[in-house]
């Protein structure tokens, strides 16, 4: 891993110390993040898949209502009877937080009171076959919408998980290792630095001493000379 | 207060008008893609789709993955179960984990 360019200084190195710890943190803080993200999201999915299981087998039981009220009744019949339905569904929807991912919760309101007034027609001109494709759509409604709820949060979740452990794989292979190369850079060069002014003070010392020794004599053998 | 609607070829969603879900009915691509715009911005916090249409249309559909809502829904069609719907939530584990490990 590439060190950092920086100069190796101890101030560079205090800071450099500072930020690893930060992105230490940072990397368990997301890995939680995730961990949990993840739990949630597979409890999710296996509920998304048994509700889209059921719904599917509700639609195309309403659907198979649908074809023999198509073929007993003429397609005109059929358009006035559904074309001007009595209900109408309206949503109430609030946002849960799930580890800061805004999921969707949906309530369903209907216009009338009695929530088994979904004939809009009467029922002199139209099939029973039509009523039971009502009746089958109309009971598999309350598991749609909470299909609808649940795969939406799945989708959600999915994007957040992928994020997330894109960060924290970035942390962990890349910013934390180079954090820590670089702190070994420094740390190497600086008792480098300090080996060599060791080295040099000791030098200078050896030569100091040489010279006194060199100046004593002369000294001595100039005093010897005078007497 | 939001609305419910259903998108689709006529045959498959017509059910649903009579529970009061908005129905739009559509036939070519062009007209679902300029259909799906416009209710996404006016009020409709749920859209089932057919799956035939949904597999048409479904880089569209990839606009609204990561917006909070409209929430799109893939549902079989008269003409039957084509696996879209399923094949999708094996997408999102795959995004998610990096394989399909929920089967």
């Amino acid at each position: 891993m590439a060190v950092m360019n920086v100069n190796p200084t101890r101030m560079e190195l205090t800071n450099l110390k500072r930020k690893l710890i930060t992105a230490r943190r940072g990397h368990k803080l997301l890995k939680d993040k995730r961990d949990e993200l993840m739990r949630r999201f597979l409890d999710l999915v296996r509920e998304n898949k048994e509700l889209r299981r059921e719904v599917e087998k509700g639609i195309s039981e309403a659907n198979q209502h649908m074809a023999v009220a198509r073929s007993v009744m003429s397609d005109s019949a059929l358009d006035v009877a559904l074309m001007m339905p009595t209900q109408e569904m309206g949503l109430e929807v609030e946002e849960k937080n799930v580890m800061s991912v805004m999921l969707p919760v949906f309530d369903a309101k209907l216009k009338t009171a009695d929530e088994n007034d979904i004939y809009s027609y009467g029922f002199a001109f139209t099939s029973t076959d039509l009523d039971d494709a009502v009746k089958s759509l109309s009971d598999i409604m309350p598991l749609m919408l909470r299909l609808a709820e649940v795969e939406k949060s799945c989708q959600l979740m999915s994007a957040e998980i992928e994020k997330t452990r894109r960060r924290v794989n970035a942390l962990e292979h890349v910013m934390i290792p180079k954090y820590e190369e670089t702190i070994k850079y420094i740390t190497m060069k600086l008792d480098e630095n300090e080996r060599s002014s060791t080295t040099r003070l000791m030098k200078v010392k050896s030569m100091m001493l040489e010279d006194a020794r060199q100046k004593a004599l002369a000294h001595d053998r100039e005093v010897a000379g005078s007497n | 207060m939001y609305k419910i609607a259903a998108m689709g070829d006529r045959d498959s969603i017509y059910g649903f008008a009579s529970l009061g879900v908005s129905i739009f009915p559509v036939d070519d691509t062009t007209e679902a893609i300029k259909t799906l715009r416009r209710i996404s911005e006016s009020g409709y916090a749920v859209i089932y789709i057919t799956e035939n249409l949904a597999s048409q249309i479904s880089s569209e559909l990839d606009r609204y993955n990561d917006e909070p809502l409209p929430a799109i829904i893939p549902i079989p069609g008269i003409s039957g179960n084509t696996g879209v719907g399923m094949k999708q939530v094996s997408r999102f584990v795959e995004r998610a984990v990096g394989s399909d490990i929920v089967k």
